[in-house]
């Protein structure tokens, strides 16, 4: 029963981890079906809220959800300020000018970071009201940190699917997805669409940098997670909702196994093989959104 | 203006166009030959620095600006190049031989890559090669018996038969010397049929295959030569910097190499060139700018990445084309004087470039 029981805790850890790649991703797809834009910088922005998440709550001291809250009200402004004044110019330009600016975003800001006084490049932890405690579910112990994970993911994931289906605002930013042209026609207005996709996608990074901060720590290169989430949105097709939710939980899941049945070094580059494999095998990832294309 | 009258397929194809491009070219010549002469020590090791960036780009620039394919992988190409390289001249193997065999077994890398992306287009082979390189950063870092591991290998001095390139100019005439070899191959390369085929793939994939252009076989060609080309550079680059650890050839190597090519001009060798000189000076650029802000040392390794990062980003926006495409527009505002349109460069958007529509 040992083996058993130490599956089941790998599985439900990596769903964990899953479910903040899962979440990045999100952010990642948000944006690019509004827009076309795949936003390398998404895993800075994280790192961005999460010190954000830590001047409020561990400077500040706020308590936790208000602090987190105002960071993933900051964020959003932030989001919405680098679509209007970075993005909003590109748009209609080829695909590698806006991967290459978008990475360049994530250097500034990362260098930003490092430049302001109180954050720099040392590591910072926020104490969450949960954090160090655990519960026992049926003989395994899980981390209190992990489950707050998975249940603010679930929590997220509602509120995304009834934003979109039931919201006179979703609605609008479903047709801009589909054809910018189009919804423009209607009468949608397609740039504050736009901005208000970069805003709740930077909200969402806030968000998952302040709930992994109990477990990682907060420091500066910490928007590396960010390029675990990219096999996980291809994974599940990159224009996929669902599809980057099951991405990221297969991806999670995967490492957590990769990681401890595997010899050392396998954890790491699990995901990447996956995603080599499965491109290899399905170009258009596991959840395809195609149709003929147009000349 | 002077617009070139084309008369016939041969003068189209010709590498000198015409005579003024030719004395250009020419005293291009004399000065590189004669920089040992002129230059300092150090200037020269810069020079070498900037052939062996300029030989990476050549490939990179088939691959992102005539092929329009983007990795962002190449690192993972400049350190087969470097490994291979390091590990057979440890063998006793001569430079003759290990500098063709490092380039083949990052072809060979690249191929493998291509048999697993050629159906890829855009972001996810972008994706694909990302993974690419992580996978061989990893390998590099674990496989110890053969790469030393993180604690790095050593590598030796070339030796070509009896001559040992042990000065800096020796090791400056080697490196330019592949890079005008390497050009000159791209592009013979570029104005034969692959090299149209390749433009036709990047200008839109649907017509070229609807000219009869096989576009996996193609891209695969492609791939592998720009993986080739880049190995070569890793090569020289492990002998230039003469000790090798796998944390050299991070993903910030690779975005370092996007940068060289679309600072440069996508779609131009010159382009690559311009690009790799962008490359070598900027680091130095930086530090001036340091002591002139007298920025305290904190903050140096921020504000290397910001000023990156942010030249990134002003490039894209403001300057697209990037330097060669700036040295175009100086040269027709001259020759237009005053004639000259800002029009005449404007962007066109594409808004119905879909890329889940396929």
């Amino acid at each position: 029963m040992q083996g058993l029981s130490e599956f089941v805790q790998m599985v439900i850890s990596g769903t964990a981890i899953g479910c903040i790649y899962a979440i990045v991703a999100l952010g990642f797809v948000l944006i690019y079906k509004a827009s076309e834009i795949v936003n390398f910088a998404q895993g800075d922005l994280m790192m961005l809220g999460a010190f954000l998440g830590f001047t409020f709550i561990g400077i500040a001291g706020m308590p936790f959800l208000l602090g987190l809250v105002l960071a993933m009200a900051c964020m959003a402004l932030i989001g919405a300020a680098l679509d209007r004044i970075v993005l909003r110019p590109m748009v209609g330009q080829p695909v590698f000018a806006i991967v290459i600016i978008t990475i360049g975003i994530g250097f500034v800001i990362r260098s930003v970071v490092i430049a302001l006084p109180g954050w720099g490049s040392e590591t910072y932890s926020i104490s969450a009201p949960y954090s160090g405690t655990a519960s026992a579910l049926g003989g395994v112990a899980i981390g209190n940190e992990l489950l707050a994970i998975i249940a603010a993911t679930l929590v997220l994931i509602l509120a995304l699917y009834l934003f979109f289906r039931h919201t006179r605002l979703g609605i609008a930013m479903q047709a801009t997805s589909q054809s910018q042209l189009a919804a423009y026609h209607v009468g949608i207005p397609v740039k504050s669409i736009l901005s208000l996709t970069w805003a709740i996608s930077a909200a969402m990074a806030a968000l998952v940098g302040v709930l992994l901060a109990p477990i990682t720590f907060v420091h500066v290169n910490m928007g590396f997670i960010g390029l675990k989430a990219f096999p996980a949105a291809v994974l599940g097709g990159f224009g996929s909702i669902p599809g980057a939710i099951v991405g990221g939980l297969i991806i999670g899941i995967v490492e957590a196994l990769a990681g401890f049945y595997l010899p050392e070094g396998f954890k790491d580059v699990a995901a990447y093989v996956l995603l080599l494999v499965v491109l290899a095998l399905r170009p258009q990832g596991l959840f395809a959104q195609t149709a003929a294309k147009k000349v | 203006m002077h617009v070139p009258m084309t008369t016939s397929y041969v003068q189209e194809i010709r590498l000198v166009r015409h005579g003024a491009d030719g004395i250009w070219y020419g005293l291009l010549a004399l000065a590189v030959l004669a920089a040992p002469a002129l230059a300092s020590e150090y200037l020269l090791s810069q020079l070498s620095v900037l052939a062996i960036y300029a030989i990476a780009g050549v490939g990179m620039m088939l691959l992102v600006g005539y092929a329009g394919q983007i990795s962002l992988g190449h690192a993972a190409f400049v350190a087969a190049g470097a490994y291979t390289e390091a590990i057979l001249r440890a063998k006793g193997l001569p430079f003759a031989l290990t500098l063709p065999i490092a380039g083949a077994v990052a072809g060979a890398l690249g191929l493998l890559l291509a048999l697993l992306t050629a159906r890829l287009a855009g972001l996810y082979l972008a994706i694909a090669t990302l993974a690419f390189a992580f996978i061989v950063e990893e390998v590099l870092t674990r496989w110890e018996g053969l790469t030393g591991g993180s604690s790095g290998l050593a590598v030796g001095r070339i030796a070509l038969g009896p001559l040992t390139i042990d000065a800096e100019w020796k090791f400056y005439y080697l490196a330019v010397g592949l890079l005008v070899a390497v050009v000159l191959g791209a592009l013979n390369l570029l104005r034969s049929r692959t090299g149209r085929a390749l433009t036709a793939i990047r200008d839109s994939e649907i017509s070229a295959q609807s000219m009869g252009v096989h576009l996996a076989l193609y891209k695969s060609i492609v791939l592998t030569a720009s993986a080739a080309l880049t190995g070569v550079a890793g090569a020289l680059y492990a002998h230039k910097i003469q000790f090798i650890t796998p944390d050299q050839f991070t993903i910030l190597m690779s975005v370092e190499l996007l940068v060289l090519v679309v600072v440069g001009g996508l779609g131009s060798l010159h382009g690559a060139v311009l690009g790799a000189a962008f490359i070598v000076m900027l680091p130095q650029a930086i530090m001036v700018l340091r002591d002139v802000l007298a920025v305290s040392s904190k903050f140096q390794i921020g504000l290397d990445a910001g000023v990156y990062g942010l030249l990134m980003v002003l490039f894209m926006l403001f300057e697209p084309r990037g330097l060669y495409g700036r040295w175009v527009k100086i040269k027709l505002y001259l020759n237009t004087f005053p004639f000259y349109r800002r029009a005449t460069f404007r962007r066109q958007r594409q808004y119905q470039k879909s890329e889940r529509l396929r």
